[in-house]
């Protein structure tokens, strides 16, 4: 981006630095494109998701049938069935802000002007998991105590000498496994989702500016895949807010599980 | 543009335009401002939602399920007190139904009884006319008797007037004697038709 120099003549692929955006200053705490994008999104979640609970009937109109749609599948499919109708309620707002949040981000990637999925920084994943891992890490030591949340990770009726690595595993598995893949697994798939997006929007540029000959009729199927591929990210934008929630309610889901 | 060197082990590699530690950084690597304001975006929304949004949704689920369930109940309160109805109206039914025979029969009794009564009244009327009709006749039977009786005696002295003023000398003059008497007799019966059946009885009486 800011060698224009040496990419004059060579087809340069995009690289993790493209997704290095400033728009104020530079460092640990410039402000980036993502941040701005961030800070939108959730003033824009706030505002309509404030209107549309403004005035809600007991019979839906068509604006509430759909926000309704959203907060059934937040509530009942993945709260309710996965935590269990006993417990899922305090859990309703972490879900729904988690999935609203990741959706609307994800969807940016592909939205006209922004065109830049939040969630491929890893930042922004990485605070979302870190909420998830202080909730669920929380409420299991509320219900059982820190001595019964640490005996619980261990099965009972295990030979004794398996129990300290059983213990260590899910001990990691517990602190730094969960949180982890819970951040990579939606960073990466923003990230790749946007480079592969990339490099056919930048090849198929390329071809057509430099490539020679019939070359140039290349761009034409670099581009349609383009398009198919930003269709395609719909579906990642909303299943990878989905299997959030949904990891996110099985791991709160098991503190409340009594056996293993 | 930079590229990253992975073999090198860093965690970045200084482009040659001088992009700094952020541009080359690993892309796994978090880069603070993000973080925090990825915190503080999630943090701001969540107490939205948890103070307004669901607290609103739920509230309406609430007063949805409650009119769901109060709209179940009195289907069923209604169905119950329809199903009440009907069998009120079936007894009452059955109830009119043998109100009316038992009319019906009473009424039928009744005039059986009131037939009955009329009869026996009609038959005492017609006794009582019969007998009056026999009293009557016997009045006047009575009343024609005595009438006769009296004439018979103004006769029978007149008879025996001129039986005795003729002085009964022979046959042919007492038998012409009787004669009279009797044609007289037979002459007052003429002239007593006017009188009806007096006369008849007095003829009957002879």
């Amino acid at each position: 981006m800011t060698i224009v120099v040496s990419a004059a003549e060579e087809f340069v692929p995009p690289s993790a630095p493209d997704f290095w955006q400033p728009l104020v200053g530079d460092g640990a705490f410039a402000i980036t494109r993502t941040m701005v994008v961030m800070v939108l999104v959730t003033i824009g979640l706030a505002v309509v998701m404030m209107l549309a609970t403004r005035r809600l009937g007991v019979v839906p109109g068509r604006g509430q049938f759909r926000l309704e749609g959203v907060y059934g599948l937040v509530r009942n499919s993945v709260g309710r069935d996965v935590i269990g109708s006993a417990h899922f309620k305090p859990y309703i707002p972490l879900l729904l802000t988690l999935f609203t949040l990741i959706l609307v981000n994800n969807l940016m990637g592909i939205v006209p002007p922004v065109q830049f999925p939040t969630m491929s920084r890893i930042g922004f994943p990485l605070a979302l998991a870190l909420g998830v891992y202080v909730v669920y890490l929380v409420a299991g030591v509320r219900r059982r105590g820190l001595v019964g949340f640490l005996k619980n990770l261990v099965p009972g009726g295990l030979p004794f000498w398996v129990v300290p690595v059983v213990f260590v595993l899910e001990l990691v598995t517990f602190l730094v496994t969960r949180p982890v893949t819970l951040t990579l697994r939606l960073f990466g798939n923003m990230f790749a989702g946007h480079i592969l997006l990339l490099l056919f929007a930048l090849g198929g540029e390329y071809l057509l500016l430099s490539g020679e000959g019939l070359l140039k009729l290349v761009a034409i199927p670099a581009f349609l895949m383009f398009f198919l591929f930003s269709a395609f990210e719909i579906l990642i934008a909303f299943l990878q807010a989905y299997v959030f929630i949904l990891l996110a309610s099985v791991y709160i889901a098991e503190v409340y599980a009594d056996e293993h | 543009m930079g590229a990253i060197d992975n073999t090198a082990g860093v965690l970045a590699v200084e482009g040659g335009g001088g992009g700094g530690f952020w541009e080359d950084a690993y892309p796994v690597i978090p880069h603070p401002g993000e973080l925090i304001v990825g915190i503080i975006s999630f943090a701001i929304l969540y107490v939205l939602y948890k103070r307004v949004v669901v607290p609103r949704l739920e509230t309406m689920l609430a007063e949805r399920q409650r009119t769901i369930e109060g709209g179940i109940e009195r289907a069923e309160a209604m169905q119950a007190e329809a199903k009440a109805a009907l069998e009120q109206y079936r007894a009452q039914l059955a109830d009119a139904r043998n109100e009316a025979a038992q009319i019906r029969d009473q009424a039928r009794a009744e005039g059986q009884q009131i037939l009955e009564e009329l009869r026996t009244q009609a038959q005492a009327e017609s006794a009582r006319i019969v007998a009056r009709g026999e009293e009557q006749l016997a009045t006047a039977r009575q009343q024609v008797v005595n009438e006769l009786r009296g004439q018979i005696g103004t006769l029978a002295v007149q008879l025996a007037g001129q039986v005795v003023g003729e002085s009964l000398a022979d046959d042919a003059r007492r038998s012409g004697t009787v004669d009279r008497f009797l044609d007289e007799l037979d002459g007052m019966t003429a002239a007593g038709d006017g009188a009806g059946g007096a006369t008849r009885v007095g003829g009957s009486s002879r």
